[in-house]
């Protein structure tokens, strides 16, 4: 490759100042959530205040919460179960997603009929709905949280990358590996998904929403991450009480997950076209 | 033509009632289907195992699962819901008063959305671009990233922890002169409004911009017609069948608004009473709210996609 090429190349590689802004809050969240026990000010179980829902002020940056705790120290350990469990979750689901629907467009026929039936059905579930069904009936300890996560949006990352297959199965190389005599996971591994690769981030990104506001919707109703743990839904939820007097500690959780989730949407609107089209 | 259009239909309800049938089957499996042995819930742990037996025999729970999923799906068509198994009362009746709350709470929600969702979606697609399309568009896109119960708690810091013009909680039951009802039923239906008309203001812009792009339309506005008439004459007719299918895909995220705002404002319908059985693990009363949950969600999309099949003049 020439320099002359690749200096084309670079402005479309080049992200606007908006995504950058995106990213740069994603990177300090997730900075935030692994090394949440080193920069806490207070240990995250202890009573400090006397006065419960304290107002913000020097010694508690963001007042206290229901119990007279530190919301901020409590607020960093949340940023730990709420990205973790969500990053997780979108892992789960993006991965058997795609690798089922790709597996679906390359297989065809009856195996592709009964699965897309299957997995559509399953998505006309409103995804809350099918959250209370499965707390309902496992309980929901962090090892279920994730997986039920991952099991509601498997059915949506299965359609999005069935889609996208289905066009590349018809391209002639693919063809030509068939002919060639490759199996199905070396057509759906080194064929399929090196061409798909770029949109299929894009859904990660935006399944990684929906999951975190999945999980913090059921937190804030109680069924989502149990004490003694908490992320941000379950804090907005211990603190509901405070909300008659304005206390911070119901509105900051809100906020972080507002942060979190805009950013998210933010960096995807402002992919470079050639991360998010590649296939194109 | 119109037994051609008349199957597309047939065809459609048909792939509704399969999906139904998954669906139930789905909900079904995992409230039933996973550990914990409900007899042994329902007595407790002190229960001998001569009165754990006669509980299995008496609600067929010997059985294998595909007759007992009959069994239900049988009782459900002729309207029985089963039995609480928290307080013993029939889920018809918990539920009978419950849903018209909830039906009413989702039928204003949609007489305010609706109007509301169609002029703004419509005129930011005509000034496509504009500074007036741009703020709808961020503030959409700002509220579908929030979790619902940020607009409730945005909602009740505003207007009664700020303002004071509303009670922060609603009681339907001690309503009695027409200003109290505007005020309980006020909040939630603001909540709801947001969450759902978001969506349906983005959807029907979509919708709007991919006829403003067609060449019809341009041919309208080379002619000489005003963008109005452009917009309102020749576009829209042709974008009936999408706005359908925008108004009825965001009226579903009624079902997930819904489960939040009843929640949080204490409000009498099913999905508190839903919320509230997850609590106390009444299998029974789950699976008939979320069969009716699933039921309208399912109604509505057919709807939708029936009213698109018949607004298309290609296939009429």
């Amino acid at each position: 490759m020439t320099t002359s090429t690749a200096l084309s190349r670079r402005p479309s590689y080049r992200f606007s100042w908006v995504g950058m802004i995106g990213l740069s809050i994603i990177l300090f969240w997730a900075l935030v959530a692994l090394l949440a026990p080193h920069i806490v000010p207070y240990p995250v179980g202890e009573i400090i205040d006397e006065d419960y829902f304290g107002p913000m002020s020097g010694k508690l940056l963001l007042g206290s919460d229901y119990l007279g705790r530190d919301m901020l120290s409590r607020i960093i350990m949340g940023a730990r179960y709420t990205v973790g469990i969500s990053l997780a979750a979108v892992c789960l689901a993006c991965f058997s997603g795609a690798a089922l629907g790709m597996a679906a467009a390359v297989i065809g026929g009856w195996f592709d009929t009964v699965l897309s039936r299957l997995l559509d059905a399953l998505n006309s579930i409103p995804s809350k709905l099918s959250g209370l069904v499965i707390a309902a009936a496992v309980g929901s300890s962090l090892g279920v949280l994730v997986v039920m996560l991952a099991v509601i949006y498997t059915p949506g990352a299965y359609r999005f990358a069935r889609s996208l297959a289905v066009n590349v199965n018809t391209m002639d190389y693919i063809t030509v590996a068939r002919t060639r005599g490759e199996g199905i996971s070396y057509i759906v591994f080194s064929e399929i998904l090196p061409n798909i690769i770029g949109p299929l981030l894009a859904d990660f990104g935006i399944r990684f929403v929906f999951i975190v506001l999945l999980l913090s919707g059921l937190s804030f109703l109680g069924l989502g991450v149990q004490p003694p743990y908490a992320d941000w839904g379950a804090l907005v939820h211990e603190n509901i009480g405070g909300l008659p007097f304005g206390a911070p500690a119901v509105i900051v959780p809100s906020l972080a997950i507002a942060s979190l989730t805009i950013s998210v949407n933010l960096l995807i609107d402002n992919l470079p076209k050639k991360i998010r089209d590649r296939s194109a | 033509m119109r037994t051609y259009v008349l199957g597309l239909i047939a065809n459609r309800l048909g792939s509704s009632a399969l999906t139904l049938l998954i669906v139930s089957f789905a909900v079904f499996f995992a409230t039933a289907m996973l550990p914990g042995d409900t007899a042994t819930i329902l007595l407790g742990q002190a229960a001998t195992p001569e009165a754990v037996a006669g509980l299995r025999a008496a609600m067929h729970l010997d059985e294998p699962a595909f007759l007992r999923f009959a069994r239900w799906l049988v009782g459900l068509l002729h309207g029985d819901l089963g039995t609480s198994y928290v307080n013993n009362v029939p889920v018809a009746d918990l539920i009978g008063t419950r849903f018209v709350n909830t039906m009413r709470l989702a039928g204003i929600t949609t007489f305010f959305a609706v109007p509301l969702s169609l002029a703004l979606g419509i005129t930011a697609a005509m000034f496509r671009g504009s500074v007036y399309d741009r703020v709808v568009t961020v503030l959409t896109i700002g509220i579908i990233s929030v979790p619902e119960f940020m607009i409730a708690t945005s909602a009740v810091l505003l207007f009664s922890v700020y303002l004071k013009w509303l009670p922060a909680l609603s009681f339907a039951s001690d309503a009695t002169s027409f200003a109290q009802v505007l005020k309980i039923y006020a909040m939630p239906v603001i909540t709801l409004t947001f969450v759902v008309s978001a969506q349906m203001i983005r959807m029907t812009r979509a919708a709007v911009i991919d006829t403003i792009n067609t060449p019809y339309v341009e041919a309208a506005i080379l002619k000489g017609a005003s963008r109005w008439r452009a917009v309102l004459l020749h576009a829209l007719p042709n974008a009936v069948g999408p706005i359908a299918n925008a108004i009825a895909l965001s009226l579903s995220y009624l079902v997930g608004g819904v489960i939040i705002v009843e929640t949080i404002f204490n409000y009498p319908g099913i999905a508190k009473l839903m919320v509230d059985g997850v609590s106390t693990r009444d299998l029974p009363l789950i699976q008939s709210c979320a069969i009716i949950f699933c039921v309208g969600y399912l109604t509505l999309i057919t709807f939708a996609d029936i009213v698109a099949i018949l607004a298309n003049p290609r296939v009429r």
